[in-house]
């Protein structure tokens, strides 16, 4: 009778504990922001996770989609000149694309720095337009620009008895019109992320360099870049990642050619994927970008990391 | 109160007059008794052409009590295969889509069989052409409907006074308007000279050598009137033989007669090349023209829109055929079939291809000399030879006979072009050969 007269007790106690650890749970912080963050986790397992583990499957099927075929397309595409080539593209248009947009972010977010604080917000804003305008509208005017027969660039070039330059008809030339359109989108966004590191760094730190008789690029490679790192690296790797996966600049300026030359991972996969019904092949070219990506994450992550615990 | 009583006769009679006003009254039915129809049509260049497709089908749905809805998606960005791909991957969507060339045969497993509807169809329009019986059928299955909408012929749109002056050639004599040809002169010889001799003039043909379709078209055509081919009908490789080695010496040469950007070329530069003046000659259906009577009507008097030039091997043009095809998942296709045959009657075809300018095609051999062909100018008559009324002409498609899912790869991924922009550049015969055949050894893969 004793454990039967005790046992509303405990379970009022059980309860009355689950409570107040449920309570104590949805007070502490994480919990909130979990709860808060919860809608967008299940947005993006629903519109990422799920397309990309699609994807893995789709890779894994014959043309037909009729059968297994494991790593047969990617074997497949090993074997395949234009997907060297198409790497060998994706190279060289993400990695000078980003080392262009980084050294011209940082040189433009120096003289915007410089700027007195009243005309700063002028030059801020017109300079990221670039940025601003949906890549699409913008190179459809680059398209006009570097038009083969109607090129303005080679009409005005012409007064001065230049050209007319092949601006897309050329494999090398549509190599640099594209990267050049990409700099052109892409350099805003280092400009902006390099300008707020730059207003972070504490004026303290330059007048301590300054009584030392540090030059201007003793400060610059001893004050500034150190203080930056963190932020080079993580816009670098931002920016890699979008470079790479970039699709609508080459497609509305080259559509990958001249025979191929132009191609990057994206463009070849929609050449494949849509437009030549071959859909597993397809996911294959697009998911070669995860371990280059993966690579390039690693690395940069891990030096951010290193320096957050010396700090 | 009386009661009346219903004797055996009276009951038998009673029941076989109900029956007979049953019968015989008016069928009423609710507004959308026939259930749902969703149809994808290709949203057409020429701005009204949509509204005479709207108009038949709204028809068809107000006479058999069905609710219809039309997307009109265009291909503009690869919408439309963007769409199809993705409808075929959900396996939901609409009842009926508007197909490009290709894609019947890539969707092959997924579509309702149409033989059924084509089977009335031909003997009402008559045969349709052999471009379309390659792209629409598989296996003696009806993959599709042929849909006039869109479909087209990539023939010769030349400048009358400038070929002339320029070639001495007279493309009115070659194609007289309401005459058969008279071009047995017009072949790939004589069009290499004139090519020659409109670049020496100033005014260079326009032919691109991109990756589009209107770049492939063309050199599709100029192989295969050569007889030259990279995949047989078998799915034999055929690339290393003298038919592909003299079509890629015949692009050479007129490669370097063509602007020097040809190779950056894409589907809206020959139209630009023609409406500014600047060249004699480009391959592409009347929109060309139709853009040039709006923007330069001095350019547009001037165009003739004929047949292409004869090889060793015949004379071929290109022939792009849109389909409407209905999926095995969809859910009205009685609905569907009944639409499609309504759009395929000859009056309807009349009403599409007349709100299109002339530029929509029918395959069927009954109705390539509709009326608006006859009569479209200015001039007078310039599209008279555009829909092959005399047949002088093989109509095909680039990469052809190659089973249609290796043609599709080939086609997308233009082959042809690229070899011939190899060739030009100086990369030996026997390379370029070799990487063609390890490309269509690619396209292989099932």
């Amino acid at each position: 009778m004793a454990d039967v007269a005790l046992r509303p007790n405990r379970a009022a106690a059980q309860t009355a504990r689950k409570r107040s650890s449920l309570h104590n749970a949805l007070r502490r912080k994480s919990t909130v922001a979990f709860l808060m963050a919860l809608p967008l986790i299940l947005l993006i397992a629903t519109l990422v996770i799920y397309p990309a583990f699609y994807a893995l499957h789709l890779a894994t099927l014959n043309k037909s989609m009729s059968r297994f075929v494991g790593l047969g397309n990617f074997e497949f595409l090993f074997k395949r000149e234009t997907f060297w080539l198409v790497v060998q593209q994706s190279c060289i248009f993400a990695i000078t694309a980003v080392i262009f947009k980084a050294v011209l972010g940082f040189i433009i977010a120096h003289f915007v720095h410089n700027i007195p604080a009243k005309g700063q917000r002028k030059w801020r804003g017109m300079l990221l337009v670039p940025w601003v305008i949906p890549p699409a509208m913008s190179t459809l005017a680059w398209l006009w620009l570097f038009d083969p027969s109607y090129s303005a660039f080679n009409y005005t070039l012409s007064f001065f008895g230049i050209g007319p330059i092949p601006w897309t008809g050329d494999a090398y030339w549509a190599r640099f019109s594209v990267i050049l359109v990409n700099i052109w989108v892409g350099a805003p966004f280092f400009m902006i992320m390099y300008l707020a590191a730059l207003k972070s760094v504490p004026e303290q730190l330059y007048e301590a360099a300054a009584i030392d008789g540090a030059n201007w690029w003793q400060r610059i490679w001893y004050v500034t870049l150190p203080m930056m790192r963190n932020i080079i690296a993580i816009t670098t790797l931002f920016s890699l990642i979008v470079t790479f996966a970039n699709f609508d600049i080459v497609r509305i300026l080259t559509a990958g050619g001249p025979l191929d030359h132009t191609h990057i991972f994206a463009t070849w996969a929609f050449r494949i994927g849509i437009e030549g019904s071959d859909i597993p092949l397809g996911a294959s070219v697009s998911l070669f970008m995860v371990p280059i990506l993966a690579v390039a994450a690693i690395f940069i992550l891990r030096d951010i990391s290193k320096r957050g615990n010396e700090a | 109160m009386s009661r009346r009583k219903l004797s055996r006769r009276q009951f038998v009679a009673a029941t076989a007059l109900s029956s007979a006003a049953l019968i015989t009254a008016p069928y009423v039915r609710g507004a959308h008794a026939a259930g749902k129809l969703s149809i994808g049509f290709w949203d057409h260049w020429v701005p009204g052409a949509n509204k005479a497709s709207t108009d038949i089908v709204n028809a068809w749905a107000e006479k058999e009590k069905v609710e219809v809805q039309i997307d009109y998606i265009p291909s503009q960005g690869n919408k439309n295969l963007l769409t199809i791909a993705a409808e075929a991957q959900a396996k939901s969507g609409h009842d009926i889509l508007a197909m490009p060339t290709w894609w019947p045969h890539a969707q092959a497993e997924l579509l309702e069989p149409m033989n059924d509807v084509m089977e009335g169809l031909i003997k009402q329009n008559g045969e349709p052409n052999g471009t379309v019986k390659y792209l629409g059928q598989s296996k003696g299955k009806w993959l599709a409907v042929p849909a006039s909408v869109g479909s087209q012929i990539k023939g010769p749109c030349s400048r009358i006074d400038l070929m002339k002056q320029h070639a001495g050639i007279d493309v009115k004599a070659l194609y007289p308007a309401g005459a058969p040809p008279k071009a047995d002169s017009w072949t790939l010889e004589t069009f290499l000279k004139a090519a020659e001799a409109c670049q020496k003039g100033g005014v260079p043909f326009g032919i691109g050598l991109g990756e589009t379709s209107d770049n492939v078209d063309t050199a599709g055509a100029i192989f295969q009137s050569f007889g030259a081919a990279l995949v047989d009908e078998k799915g034999n490789l055929t690339v290393k033989t003298d038919a592909v080695r003299q079509a890629l010496e015949f692009y050479k040469k007129l490669i370097s007669f063509l602007p020097p950007d040809a190779g950056a070329w894409d589907d809206s530069s020959n139209n630009k090349w023609l409406v500014s003046g600047r060249g004699a000659l480009i391959m592409n259906p009347p929109s060309a023209w139709a853009v040039a009577k709006r923007d330069a009507p001095q350019v547009a008097e001037q165009c003739w829109t004929h047949g292409f030039p004869a090889g060793p091997k015949g004379r071929y043009a290109p022939y792009l055929s849109y389909f409407w095809g209905t999926w095995s998942f969809s859910k009205n296709k009685e609905a569907a079939k009944s639409v499609l045959r309504a759009l395929s009657q000859a009056d309807a075809i009349e009403k599409m291809c007349v709100a299109s300018g002339g530029y929509d095609l029918p395959c069927y051999e009954k109705l390539t000399t509709l009326k608006v062909w006859q009569e479209e100018g200015p001039p007078k008559g310039t599209l008279y030879h555009y829909p092959n009324p005399h047949n002088h002409q093989t109509l095909s498609i680039a990469a052809a006979p190659a089973p249609p899912k290796i043609a599709q790869q080939i086609y997308t991924q233009a082959t042809l072009t690229k070899m011939c922009l190899r060739y030009s550049k100086g990369e030996a015969m026997e390379k370029v050969l070799a990487w063609a055949e390890g490309e269509c050894e690619g396209f292989m893969r099932s």
